[in-house]
């Protein structure tokens, strides 16, 4: 179905709806701080109340993923259409934009992330302007990349986020702020090469047959039949159908070895966005340096952003590979389970810490997607969900007290219980969920995702296991640390967190809780899309073997 | 009332301590008395009500299983499996409702307690917004009808267990314990969790009936009775977690850092059953090796604790300790087949623990006041060593304690006396049958070292003299708001409320509503030996055991007799006669003594493997983090940053000086020409005369 808003489509408002924010921003007088901060509040509401729109008109019974029948509040025009391009001949690339149950939750999140992140935004001081134009222009870019439907327009996105981000890290970030910066600009660039070389592969080798008349595309049988000469596409949709290649060409067929290391070059651009272990150390650096806001973004939507490339591209394009590296993928999972668990252990800087236990949770996405049934894969994608909402309240939880103390280091702290009672309460709803407490929402998709996993990988998903403990001891650990014992004389002024800082983090707590106990809002939303995707991907028959 | 209402008023008396939780937690300080009055009356109401509901249960439907479910989450059309719901409910049948009362006049009887206990303290309102929560996720446990919201339930009875003990979370000891317990707990839960994920992932239901209906459908966890062992056995490590089982019972004796009627609720009566309660809720699929490691578990736990119990001087770790010991005593029951009897054990355990608890809460009341009075900040008020002579000043504490310590050792006339003998005929008739004689041996053992450590106990506490005269005169029985559970919980151990009968209560009512559960497993895998001995005549072998037990009646009241005698006869002699000197047994058996004292050393071997391993691997990784993998990283940017520097001397050097070269070279030339453009035709004139002589030479 389409839903559009003054002739225009809602996804193209969900996604600019931030930049024509940043243009108006920008023509405000440079003094009006305050104007610049309630502009963008105002417009990333807007972007919650849009999203809140989709969420209302979603259908929930249509499956999406590889088709676009199945795909809802589609938007597709002819972007670019040159006739011929000297040897490329006809160059042909649809603004095509479209959700389905694996992208909704996404697109969701994303408005709600940008929207706590400009409250938590407000006591940027310096260079407002720019701070809040630059932050925009990343909630456009990150929209865009969960709503585009055309490898091209998903990958500009993708490149889009990135600047904003460097900036944003770079100039109002910490000490070591320009290495943060740096760190994540070329980590996350190497993997866009990576994607960008894939990108173009599948690109070339593709033949896909547009109906002159009607622009839409055909079958590869009806096209022939009708005589039309193929045309090469970035269109993901019809990437997904194998009769859309070129015989012969580079990535034709199916489990052939290029198509292998093109879904390997796929896979490490996304496992840096993940991060998936060995490729997460820029995480930690750009989550410590980062102000409070953007580490919520980063963590909150950023990450997702890499397993959702998976979910949305390199799988899907490339079923086969996927199938034949499922087993490592789960290994990877597990390793980021434990080893980003074990890691966030030894840590003493409280944001430092947070940041590992992303990659922990994250690895929990990995395994769920890895099993690629329908409990490890809503398991998956509702994870990415919730850890969006529980790691953005962990990270405005450090926000509160680094900025009252100006340290974040664990050890500095104690007794914070009884000097800030009500910023105790909400942390224990964050730390709980993060450890996987029943009746919050991380428990419910951790859960699942296990559940998925233990069907195909017994040993692995028992091995991951452990990650409970863990990330229970290094909770609990934490929060004795810093919220329990007795209050050095240092803190004895801290004032308890403040209304607008509650303003952030209340709408958080409440999902989690709600989700917690009532998940089926989100996973209803999610269902018939994984459906589609475990069909697709994993043959009936292996699925059966598999035990479901 | 029909069943459909029972159900319902089973569901309110589950919901209601939660709204009471969510009332107190927000609204504490601005309600009257902090709200202690809406959670006690409450659970007074919920009290109540399951007293109707147990009362109904078994005079209206006493065979009926009420059960409701509903759909929490659908998968829609799952690929190779089709329409998959994942369904939850919640179910009432005998042991349920037995069990909420179990509960709920706890609860209600420590919720009074603590009005008068925890008077002035800081967290008044928290602690009984915490207690409500813990009701709640108990009752959770207990109506569940599947393992998904059991298990939900279960964590969050470690939730508030970790709140409740952490409730004096300034001081390091008791933070340090409510982690120790949700982390040694949450060891035992993965346990749970994956043979929950075996069941799961062979029958797709989360549901007791299906999952049940299945396998005694001849539907086996991936076709092997090996797996539903194993999955059984991983349900019962939960269990071992959180009823306090060996090897993990570690952190209940620490868990007494929380106040005393917390101990008494969560830490003796309700929640550490909980994994007794699991399994007599499961105990129909377990198979006879998952029943054996039950029995095995249960005895090696009761053994330990009662050895370490008798070694202690800290009033509540004496207690606590016994509680491990008595638990061991539930899982026994339960493993060797003696269902009802695991069962009922609990029950009267519940009673006369908490009296135990509450007792010894009403002497720390009575020593930290007398304490604080003398300005003693020094005396440990719960050391036995500094107690002695209250029975005069507390005569109420003293007589209800000494009738909680008759009934746990299992003196005639009192309800532990006929469910100990049940629990100890179970073993031994299991014993005569299997061969495995072991259980009954520590069965018995353990009930004299029980008698021992108690009287022990209490002559230590209450007779004598006191250590330090004086004192004695700011020592004051309780209020009555704590004395009266006392009273309630004294006489509800009494015999006649379970069984006319003093000697046996399988004649009461409780053998009736509660028969064992009909095995579900295949027949291969029932103890072997009970099946055998009822083979020729097709007799189940659960009615087998029970025609064992009776046989083995007579005998085990006679040795239970005796050892329990012989138990608090050494106690007398030691502890109020004085004609033994423990100080030289203490001597005598040094090592075993010391052995003993330092609770068998689990504490430090789980500090120096386990913890000590995992940070240590924590900090591996950490330094693997950043040296190695960063270092890669790093190494890249420097190794790419050395190219460049390379290739910037290169292009400065080489191509640029290539190109400056060329510049040069040509400047050069150009200087040198440059010396040829004077100007003057003259010169002009003599260089074309010279071209013109070389040229006619050249072209000559």
């Amino acid at each position: 179905m389409s839903f559009q808003i003054l002739g225009i489509g809602i996804l193209t408002w969900l996604t600019f709806l931030p930049v024509i924010g940043m243009l108006f921003l920008l023509l405000l007088p440079k003094k009006s701080a305050d104007a610049v901060r309630w502009t963008s509040l105002v417009v990333t509401f807007l972007q919650v109340v849009l999203a809140a729109l989709v969420y209302v008109y979603f259908s929930r019974s249509l499956g999406g993923i590889n088709t676009v029948a199945g795909m809802q509040f589609v938007e597709k025009a002819t972007w670019i259409d040159i006739k011929s391009v000297a040897w490329f001949g006809r160059v042909h690339i649809d603004y095509f934009m479209g959700i389905d149950g694996i992208s909704g939750p996404m697109v969701l999140l994303t408005a709600l992330i940008s929207f706590v992140g400009i409250i938590a935004s407000w006591n940027i001081e310096k260079a407002v302007k720019g701070y809040f134009a630059l932050y925009l222009l990343l909630d456009t870019g990150m929209m865009g990349v969960f709503v585009a439907l055309d490898f091209f327009l998903f990958y500009v996105f993708w490149e889009v986020m990135l600047l904003p981000m460097y900036f944003l890290i770079g100039i109002w970030g910490g000490p070591r702020r320009e290495y943060a910066a740096i760190k994540f600009f070329l980590y996350t660039l190497f993997g866009s090469v990576l994607i960008l070389l894939a990108m173009l592969a599948l690109y070339f080798s593709s033949s896909v047959y547009i109906d002159p008349q009607t622009g839409v595309f055909l079958a590869a049988e009806a096209g022939r039949a009708m005589g039309i000469t193929p045309i090469h596409s970035f269109n993901l949709i019809a990437l997904m159908d194998p009769t859309n290649f070129t015989p012969g060409s580079l990535l034709a067929g199916i489990g052939t070895s290029s198509r292998y290391i093109a879904f390997i070059a796929l896979f490490i651009g996304f496992a840096i966005k993940v991060p998936i272990f060995p490729f997460h150390t820029w995480l930690p650096d750009a989550h410590v340096e980062a102000p409070t806001a953007i580490s919520v973004i980063l963590a909150g939507v950023l990450l997702k952003m890499g397993t959702y490339g998976l979910l949305r591209v390199s799988i899907p394009i490339f079923p086969d590979a996927f199938r034949a590296y499922a087993i490592p993928l789960a290994i990877l999972g597990v390793i980021n389970i434990l080893y980003g668990a074990l890691a966030a252990m030894a840590q003493t800087d409280f944001k430092k810490l947070i940041a590992y236990s992303s990659i922990s949770h994250m690895g929990i996405v990995v395994l769920g997607i890895a099993a690629m049934n329908t409990q490890g894969v809503s398991g998956a994608v509702f994870q990415m969900f919730n850890h969006g909402t529980i790691t953005a309240m962990l990270f405005l939880i450090v926000g509160v007290i680094y900025d009252r103390a100006h340290t974040r280091g664990l050890n500095e702290f104690g007794g914070l219980a009884n000097q800030m009672p009500k910023y105790t309460g909400v942390m224990s709803v964050a730390f709980f969920a993060a450890l996987g407490l029943p009746g919050l929402s991380g428990f419910v998709s951790e859960a699942f995702s296990f559940l998925g996993a233990f069907a195909v990988f017994q040993t692995l998903t028992i091995i991951a296991a452990l990650g409970i403990v863990l990330t229970a001891g290094y909770m609990l650990w934490t929060l004795q640390r810093v919220f329990l014992g007795t209050l050095p004389e240092k803190w004895k002024a801290l004032p308890d967190i403040n209304g607008r800082e509650l303003a952030a983090l209340v709408p958080l707590a409440v999902i989690v809780l709600f989700l917690g106990i009532y998940p089926s809002p989100m996973l209803n939303m999610m269902n018939a899309s994984v459906n589609t995707l475990v069909k697709f991907v994993t043959p009936v028959t292996a699925a059966a073997a598999l035990g479901f | 009332m029909n069943q459909g209402d029972l159900l319902l008023l089973t569901i309110a008396v589950w919901l209601l301590p939660l709204v009471g939780f969510v009332l107190l937690v927000f609204f504490n300080k601005r309600l009257p008395r902090q709200g202690d009055i809406i959670e006690t009356g409450i659970l007074g109401l919920g009290l109540a009500a399951s007293l109707v509901i147990l009362f109904a249960k078994l005079f209206s439907f006493p065979d009926a299983v009420i059960s409701t479910s509903f759909t929490w989450v659908d998968f829609g059309n799952v690929p190779g499996v089709g329409h998959l719901p994942i369904k939850l409910g919640f179910m009432l049948d005998n042991l349920a409702a037995m069990m909420m009362v179990v509960v709920t006049v706890v609860s209600f009887l420590v919720h009074l307690f603590s009005i008068g206990y925890m008077k002035d303290d800081v967290r008044y309102g928290r602690y009984f917004a915490f207690l409500g929560l813990f009701t709640f996720s108990m009752l959770g446990i207990v109506i569940s009808n599947n393992f998904f919201l059991t298990y939900v339930s279960w964590e969050l009875v470690g939730l508030s267990s970790y709140l409740l003990i952490g409730h004096w979370y300034e001081k390091r000891s008791a933070s340090n314990a409510g982690k120790k317990a949700f982390l040694v707990t949450r060891v035992g839960d993965i346990g749970m969790f994956i043979g929950i994920l075996i069941l799961y992932v062979n029958f797709h239901s989360f549901l007791f009936d299906d999952i049940f209906g299945a396998i005694a459908a001849g539907k086996l966890p991936y076709g092997s009775g090996g797996w539903l062992t194993a999955a059984g056995i991983l349900v019962f490590i939960g269990a071992i977690g959180k009823s306090a089982q060996f090897p993990l019972h570690v952190w209940l004796p620490d868990a007494m850092e929380g106040p005393t009627p917390v101990s008494a609720l969560i830490h003796a009566a309700t929640m550490v059953a909980a994994g007794v309660y699991l399994v007599a809720r499961l105990f129909a699929m377990f198979t006879a090796d998952a029943l054996l490691v039950i029995a095995y578990i249960g005895a090696v736990t009761a053994f330990i604790a009662a050895t370490i119990a008798v070694a202690q001087n800290d009033i509540k770790k004496v207690l606590a300790y016994s509680t491990i010991s008595q638990l061991g005593y539930m899982m026994l029951g339960l493993g060797v087949g003696a269902y009802t009897a695991g069962f009922f054990h609990l029950m009267t355990h519940a009673w006369f623990k908490a009296g135990l608890f509450l007792g010894s809460g009403s002497v720390i009341h009575a020593m930290q006041h007398a304490l604080r009075h003398a300005g003693d900040h020094e005396t440990d008020p719960q050391d036995i060593r500094n107690m002695g002579g209250l029975k005069k000043k507390m005569p109420l504490t003293y007589w209800t304690f000494v009738m909680f310590t008759l009934t746990i050792s299992g003196v005639p006339l009192t309800s532990g006396f006929l469910s100990k003998d049940e629990v100890l005929a179970g073993s031994l008739a299991f014993g005569s049958l299997s061969g495995h004689w072991l259980l009954p041996l520590i069965g018995f053992g353990v009930a004299g070292l029980t008698a021992f450590y108690m009287f022990r106990l209490v002559i230590l506490t209450f007779h004598g003299d006191h250590r330090v005269p004086h004192r004695l005169e700011h020592i004051h029985e309780s209020p009555r708001v704590m004395t009266l559970p006392l009273v309630i919980l004294a006489v509800i151990s009494l015999f006649f409320f379970y069984s006319w009968n003093p000697f046996g209560a399988s004649s009461g009512w409780v053998y009736r509503a509660l028969p064992p559960p009909q095995s579900i497993v295949p027949v291969s895998q029932q103890p072997a030996s009970l099946v055998a001995a009822g083979a020729e005549e097709h007799v189940a072998p659960s009615v087998v055991m029970a025609e064992t037990m009776h046989r083995v009646h007579g005998t085990t009241m006679l040795l239970s007799l005796l050892v329990a005698g012989l138990g608090i006869l050494v106690a007398f002699l030691a502890y109020q006669w004085r004609k033994l000197n423990p100080e030289s047994v203490k001597q005598k058996i040094g090592p075993v003594y010391t052995f003993i004292l330092n609770k068998w050393y689990f504490d430090e071997l789980y500090q120096a493997t386990f913890v000590a391993g995992t940070l240590k691997l924590a900090n591996l990784f950490k330094w693997f983090d950043l040296t190695v993998i960063d270092g890669v990283v790093n190494g890249t940017a420097s190794i790419t940053r050395l190219f460049s520097w390379f290739s910037g001397r290169f292009d400065n050097i080489v191509v640029d000086g290539m190109v400056n070269g060329a510049g040069y070279v040509t400047g050069f030339f150009g200087l040198v020409f440059k010396k040829t453009q004077t100007g003057k035709v003259q010169t002009y004139l003599v260089f074309a005369v010279l071209g013109v002589v070389i040229l006619f030479f050249v072209f000559r």
